[in-house]
């Protein structure tokens, strides 16, 4: 398992924000991208999820010998991000039940509420989303991300809008990914940096 | 650095520090249950929400309330385009009001910003039929709402109650084909609803013609024989559209 970039650039009109980014990173290795607000952060990581095609470059997955460009690598990765939102009407366990069925997961009741418990929101399974503070709602995230225990993890902003509990989650959450994957963290927060085994500033 | 050791096993790679990763890609969700699924959370949201539900019910029956206030019960002896006319003011009635409704089931992902999750998780195909089944059955709601308000509150008299029934059916099919590809192309743009007017407008024309024309012949009463020509029109108008949406989607929902 290793992710490829290519040169990599992302330019926004005449803007570049991020010019020529090479690396590979491997199976078990955390990659954390930092730099200020409108480094590009964001954008690699939006890259990397196939959400948006870079000005020039190329991002690679490679897994079991075969190669998936990010367009059609949804089912490799976990998102998290603060603009990244669920459904507001439905409850969280009739969210993960339908994130779950179009991937084609078959996830009894009780996976799903392992599954809350492990982020935190325990007891909560059938409460409307709507009625979450932001921080249980970004909890629901991390269910939403690792419902499908993908290799790979793009966490951007991982603990904006958590508490301590939920820092502590993070932690956790990346330290299980050393074993089943790769993750790639983007941050302003200068304490998040220890997650890295490398750091990519920006900016 | 780990360096990943690829010959430990098919399905698994062990790099030097313990990881394990599946190399096998998971098979493949269903088209028929990932469909399903985006048809079901739909309908679930719309019902506990009723955005356009309500938007398409207040806008049909105020239509025809209007038309009715304005017009009144038209006596055959006043028109002799008389059922071309009613046919028209019902189509046109259900036209307006699905502008103001279809392009919800695309617009509500990107405006509540849960489109990106949807894009992640599910496979392009089983959005758009997802969201097509949606559209339909709200039309046919619709559908069922608008004509029982013309046949009640304009007196309108339908000769071949089937006919009317298939014709309604397939128009509504050639409405929903025409519009859901389009709702999902101006879902992101700023100006929605113009731009949602503008491009229908012109695939919408064609279908709309000859569903008035069917529904005509319906509400005289004509034979099979007469009424089946619009009604395979409107079929094969369908079943282009169809065809090409499933082609152009993927595209757009990426894009």
């Amino acid at each position: 398992m290793q992710l490829e970039l290519a040169n990599i650039t992302i330019d926004y009109g005449p803007r570049r924000v991020l010019a020529g980014a090479s690396l590979t990173l491997r199976a078990g290795q955390v990659l954390v991208v930092a730099g200020a607000n409108g480094s590009g952060k964001s954008s690699l990581l939006r890259v990397l999820a196939g959400l948006q095609r870079p000005s020039a470059g190329t991002a690679t997955y490679e897994l079991g010998g075969a190669r998936y460009q990010p367009e059609d690598a949804g089912w490799l990765l976990g998102w998290v991000a603060p603009d990244l939102q669920l459904y507001r009407e439905l409850t969280a366990v009739e969210n993960l039940r339908f994130f779950a069925d179009v991937r084609g997961l078959r996830k009894t009741r009780a996976e799903l509420a392992t599954l809350l418990e492990e982020v935190g929101l325990a007891g909560r399974g059938d409460d409307a989303l709507a009625t979450f503070s932001s921080g249980m709602a970004y909890r629901l995230k991390y269910a939403y991300a690792l419902l499908h225990d993908p290799p790979v993890l793009l966490l951007d902003e991982p603990t904006v809008t958590l508490d301590e509990r939920g820092a502590a989650l993070v932690e956790r959450v990346v330290a299980r990914q050393r074993t089943r994957g790769l993750a790639v963290i983007a941050t302003n927060d200068s304490r998040e940096l220890r997650y890295g085994d490398y750091v990519l500033r920006l900016g | 650095m780990i360096d990943s050791d690829q010959t430990t096993s098919e399905s698994t790679l062990i790099a030097k520090n313990n990881v394990q990763v599946s190399s096998l890609k998971p098979q493949a969700p269903s088209l028929a249950a990932a469909t399903l699924a985006v048809f079901r959370k739909d309908l679930r949201i719309e019902l506990r929400s009723r955005y356009a539900l309500n938007a398409l019910l207040l806008f049909a029956v105020s239509t025809v309330v209007a038309i009715s206030l304005g017009l009144g019960p038209i006596a055959p002896r006043d028109n002799r385009d008389l059922k071309l006319i009613q046919a028209a003011l019902m189509w046109v009635a259900l036209l307006f009001a699905a502008f103001t409704g279809l392009a919800r089931a695309f617009v509500q992902e990107e405006d509540t910003r849960t489109a990106t999750a949807l894009r992640l998780a599910a496979p392009p195909l089983a959005v758009y039929l997802g969201k097509l089944l949606f559209n339909l059955l709200l039309l046919l709601v619709l559908d069922a709402v608008i004509a029982a308000l013309f046949i009640a509150m304009l007196r309108v008299g339908v000769g071949a109650p089937l006919m009317f029934a298939a014709v309604l059916a397939v128009g509504s099919c050639a409405l929903v084909a025409a519009t859901t590809l389009i709702a999902a192309i101006i879902a992101r743009a700023s100006a929605k609803g113009a731009l949602f007017a503008v491009l229908s407008f012109p695939l919408l024309i064609p279908p709309l013609v000859v569903a008035i024309r069917g529904t005509a012949f319906a509400l005289e009463g004509e034979s099979w024989a007469v009424g089946a020509a619009p009604i395979q029109v409107l079929l094969a108008y369908t079943l282009a559209l169809f065809v090409a949406s499933l082609f152009l989607f993927k595209s757009v929902w990426e894009a």
